[in-house]
């Protein structure tokens, strides 16, 4: 495995009370692979890529336990500068918001040129002819040109191009994409995806993509890996799980997507929201909002059941869920 | 002034449903890594929140245990100063501490405590007044500006710029010198002839601001009348960075009226103010410093709690800003 | 850029008129120019009216405002109250408060930005704390009783500075009394840049330049602080004008014989010359500066364009 997750829990204090936004979360991938993490906004899927990368915002957040397995080495015991000459040269992440994300008072040839001149040692000058070259790479038209400007003077597709160039500009080993496309428009979101995985293709990286979008995940994703209230609640490959998901959460999230053969049926929702990660339900933490939930899923937790070989479910009942 | 540049929209809509994309989020705005606190909490208005957050304050508690204090022995000095302030006797002039005397006397043998507590009277009048003033004349002038526009407007603001390029204690000068009165009025009219211009821009961009919601665009696509508007959806919008300012306000009048009345254009004698007494007392600052420290404390303890209680009020109002 | 200039410099004129304008009724108006002239005795009612006509306080007040002004366009200032010209006064008067104002400006910088940066960077801690109820005391204490309390210490117990300033007021001199000068705005910087510092911190592209791998000081100095100091230079280069215009205290327990003294002088007696002149220069200045920090402004922050 490039990258194996093992029970991380990550928490934050606040004024509120101390919240577990990781509460053991599981998941790997491998070189040359896309991984899919699937949930909603407070699922803690973003905190979880910024306990790998050691971006968290600490104090208030801090990993409590679990492993961060980067080719074997465990992460969390390196010392911060150690993680620092891994964060951008061996993985890297790409955010959602390219606008907020990138400097406003530097040029975007100055933000991507500093990534050789930190990691590489590179004069100024030859960052700067890096940076045109991954431009071009990013298909950025007239590069040479462009380079000097701002990131305010590019469209938004354009700047999350950019976005994606800083990310690989060292070819790094893993990418970590947090909503890559949320922030874009729709016809600009498949040009994006499309040179994301093309360029994972090509340098034969991991990459694990944060997102909410299912129709992104079937197009791209090798696996799955589905989170609810800060834990992992279904693992498995993508063409397993959208036929037959092995937890009610998953097959909430694939009915409620709007399908042509079924026009004019009403749509399906889930019912009630996300709990508050600051009062997750004791039990499943799915339970309050579950069709399948049964006395015991108000008190025990369950454990990840093996479904198959390659895929598990945190269901007591997974079998119903699979033949329902 | 500078114009930002407008982002392009290109981004801001969230695709749904188009495409096979679903969103699936309930509310992004709630997303765990920025507000932790769940469905569960019930909706809390601003100023209810407001209060919440200051009652837990232990600076907005002392702050205002403060000035509650300097408010009482401004209406009633004589609970804890039975003295005259205006009863001197030239023997004791210079003199220290003494029996009786805690605070010693001036240079004219009058007893420094009974002044000092007198003297509250005249920093929170002068105050409490200029800040109302200011606060009324400002904001009905800066919001009739921003909401109607036009020409009115454009000259209100060339007002202000005129009144911003002139620097307040050289104003006070100018204008107060020539004012022959121991009141209060004139220091608290120019007061408020400087100051409006400040809140006035203020009101007036919080409610070109407040004007532009979704919510009054409706209320006016449903046909409310303009005072309607103004006074209902938009006015209650506008008001809390005008309170805060005013707030702040508050302790440099305070602090203005002795600077004011320590270049001896401000209140003059007989009436009892702080800054009289530090300026009388500045020549003897070698031999007596007791004369000049004590209402110089009692000045910079008031102007100290008005600015920690706007200090509060603005937190609580803005959480942005923690 | 150039058109922004030229309707910028158009937008000055009426607020110039209006400020001048205002000190004039202010001091003509209210006040009694000729009872200024006689000195500290009062005026016989003959001479008085020689006075008047002679420098045409008969004229309607607003033909006397044009008049004077006509006279300082070409450079003539008028007479101050012990016959000497106001534009001599100014000569001697504007380079001591420059003086006094870029000391206070420099310790704005090095000292309030220097607390700023070092307080929003560990916020929280007790260094922060303690800095930022510092500059809440010395906001909240107004600063004549600010440089009394100095010149009480620092002049008269411990010896370490004259009390008053000689007229040469060397940039030695004016350390303290521009120290005095500064407080209040140096304690409204330090918390401006604590505040900005603390806001863009949590910034996106903040989070992004530590995922890049940058070290910890490259962080802060090329991303956060050039950010967060946008706010704090624009305040600064507007306070030029205003510490011009507010050194009358400072001046004043100094004894310092700058733009502050001569006209707290020139209102004592009511000298409309020297007042005016003083407060037109001033007024000037305020407003070239504010126009320099705009367009300092755009060279800062390139997404502020002008048109």
């Amino acid at each position: 495995m490039l990258l194996e997750l093992r029970d991380l829990h990550v928490e934050f204090r606040t004024r509120d009370g101390v919240a577990k936004a990781v509460d053991g979360v599981s998941y790997g991938v491998d070189a040359g692979e896309t991984l899919a993490v699937l949930g909603e906004s407070g699922s803690g899927k973003s905190v979880t890529a910024q306990a790998v990368m050691g971006i968290l915002d600490s104090p208030p957040g801090r990993v409590t336990a679990g492993e961060v397995l980067f080719e074997g080495r465990d992460l969390l015991k390196l010392k911060e500068e150690e993680r620092r000459k891994i964060r951008g040269a061996e993985m890297a992440m790409i955010f959602q918001d390219a606008l907020s994300s990138l400097n406003p008072v530097l040029t975007v040839g100055d933000q991507l040129g500093e990534m050789f001149v930190v990691h590489r040692g590179m004069s100024k000058k030859d960052a700067r002819s890096k940076a045109v070259e991954l431009m071009d790479r990013v298909r950025i038209p007239a590069a040479r040109e462009r380079v000097r400007q701002y990131p305010h003077q590019f469209s938004g597709g354009m700047r999350q191009r950019i976005m994606i160039a800083m990310a690989m500009a060292l070819e790094p080993k893993l990418i970590i994409a947090d909503e890559p496309t949320t922030a874009l428009d729709v016809t600009v979101q498949a040009q994006v995806m499309d040179l994301l995985a093309e360029l994972q293709r090509e340098l034969h990286m991991g990459l694990i993509l944060i997102t909410h979008d299912l129709g992104v995940v079937a197009d791209v994703a090798d696996k799955i890996a589905v989170m609810y209230a800060g834990r992992t609640v279904e693992k498995a490959p993508v063409h397993d799980l959208y036929k037959s998901p092995a937890h009610p959460y998953t097959r909430g999230l694939l009915d409620s997507v709007p399908r042509l053969d079924q026009k004019g049926r009403e749509l399906y929702a889930i019912r009630g929201l996300p709990p508050s990660t600051t009062s997750v339900p004791p039990g499943c933490a799915f339970h309050p909002r579950c069709p399948l939930a049964q006395d015991v899923c108000r008190t025990d937790a369950p454990a990840l059941h093996r479904v198959d070989e390659h895929r598990v479910s945190a269901c007591h009942f997974w079998r119903e869920s699979l033949d329902a | 002034m500078p114009e930002h540049s407008p982002y392009e929209p290109e981004g801001v809509i969230a695709p749904t449903g188009a495409g096979g994309a679903t969103d699936l989020a309930v509310s992004e705005a709630r997303s765990l890594e920025q507000v932790p606190g769940g469905p569960q909490d019930k909706p809390r208005g601003l100023w209810s929140d407001a209060w919440r957050d200051l009652r837990r304050n232990p600076v907005f508690i002392i702050s205002a245990l403060v000035i509650l204090f300097l408010i009482v022995i401004s209406v009633r000095p004589s609970l804890i100063a039975s003295g005259n302030p205006l009863h001197c006797d030239l023997a004791h002039a210079q003199q220290g501490s003494g029996p009786g005397h805690p605070f010693g006397y001036d240079g004219q043998g009058c007893d420094v405590y009974t002044r000092v507590v007198h003297g509250a009277r005249t920093s929170v009048t002068v105050g409490v007044l200029a800040t109302l003033g200011v606060a009324v004349l400002g904001s009905v002038l800066g919001a009739l500006a921003g909401f109607f526009g036009g020409i009115g407007d454009a000259v209100l603001s060339r007002i202000t710029d005129v009144f911003f390029a002139i620097p307040v204690v050289l104003g006070g000068l100018v204008l107060l010198s020539v004012i022959t009165s121991s009141t209060v009025w004139p220091v608290i009219g120019f007061m408020v002839l400087l100051g409006w211009p400040q809140v006035s821009r203020i009101a007036r961009g919080s409610v070109i601001t407040a004007k532009q919601n979704d919510y009054v665009q409706a209320a006016r696509a449903l046909g409310a009348s303009n005072s309607r508007l103004l006074l209902r959806h938009i006015a209650p919008n506008a008001v809390a960075p005008v309170i805060v300012v005013s707030t702040i306000a508050l302790g440099t009048y305070i602090s203005l009226e002795a600077t004011l009345s320590y270049l001896g254009v401000g209140l003059k004698p007989p009436a009892v103010s702080w800054g009289i007494d530090i300026s009388a007392a500045s020549p003897y600052i070698r031999n007596a410093p007791h004369m000049l420290l004590w209402p110089a404390g009692a000045l910079a303890l008031t102007v100290l709690a008005f600015i920690m209680l706007g200090d509060a009020v603005r937190d609580a109002l803005d959480p942005k800003l923690r | 850029m150039a058109r922004y200039v030229v309707r910028r410099l158009l937008q000055m004129i009426p607020v110039f008129v209006g400020a001048t304008l205002l000190i004039f009724l202010m001091v003509n108006v209210l006040g009694d120019p000729v009872a200024g002239l006689c000195g500290d005795k009062t005026c016989d009612p003959a001479t008085a009216a020689r006075l008047r006509s002679e420098f045409g306080l008969d004229q309607p007040v607003l033909r006397q405002y044009l008049t004077y002004m006509g006279h300082v366009l070409t450079g003539d200032f008028g007479t101050a109250f012990n016959g000497e010209k106001v534009i001599e006064l100014m000569g001697s008067a504007f380079p001591v408060t420059l003086r006094l104002t870029l000391v206070a400006i420099v310790l704005e910088v090095v000292l309030g930005l220097g607390l700023g940066v070092l307080t929003g960077l560990r916020r929280g801690r007790l260094l922060d704390s303690a800095v930022l109820l510092f500059t809440l005391v010395v906001i909240a204490v107004p600063t004549f009783v600010t440089g009394l309390l100095l010149q009480l210490l620092l002049g008269v117990e411990w010896n370490w500075i004259s009390p008053s300033v000689s007229p040469d007021a060397s940039f030695g001199e004016l350390l303290v009394p521009g120290l005095v000068l500064a407080s209040v705005s140096l304690a409204y910087v330090t918390r401006l840049t604590r505040t900005s510092l603390a806001e863009n911190r949590r910034s996106d592209y903040v989070r992004t330049a530590i995922a890049k791998g940058l070290p910890r000081h490259r962080v802060i100095t090329r991303h956060l602080l050039r950010n967060s100091l946008i706010p704090v230079v624009t305040f600064i280069g507007t306070d030029i004008g205003a510490l011009m215009g507010g050194a009358i205290v400072t001046e004043r327990i100094f004894n310092i014989h700058g733009v502050g003294y001569q006209l707290y002088q020139g209102i004592l007696r009511q000298n409309t010359q020297t007042v005016v002149g003083f407060v037109t220069v001033l007024v000037l200045v305020f407003l070239v500066a504010n126009l320099l920090v705009d367009l300092l402004y755009a060279v800062l922050d390139p997404r502020i364009r002008y048109a």
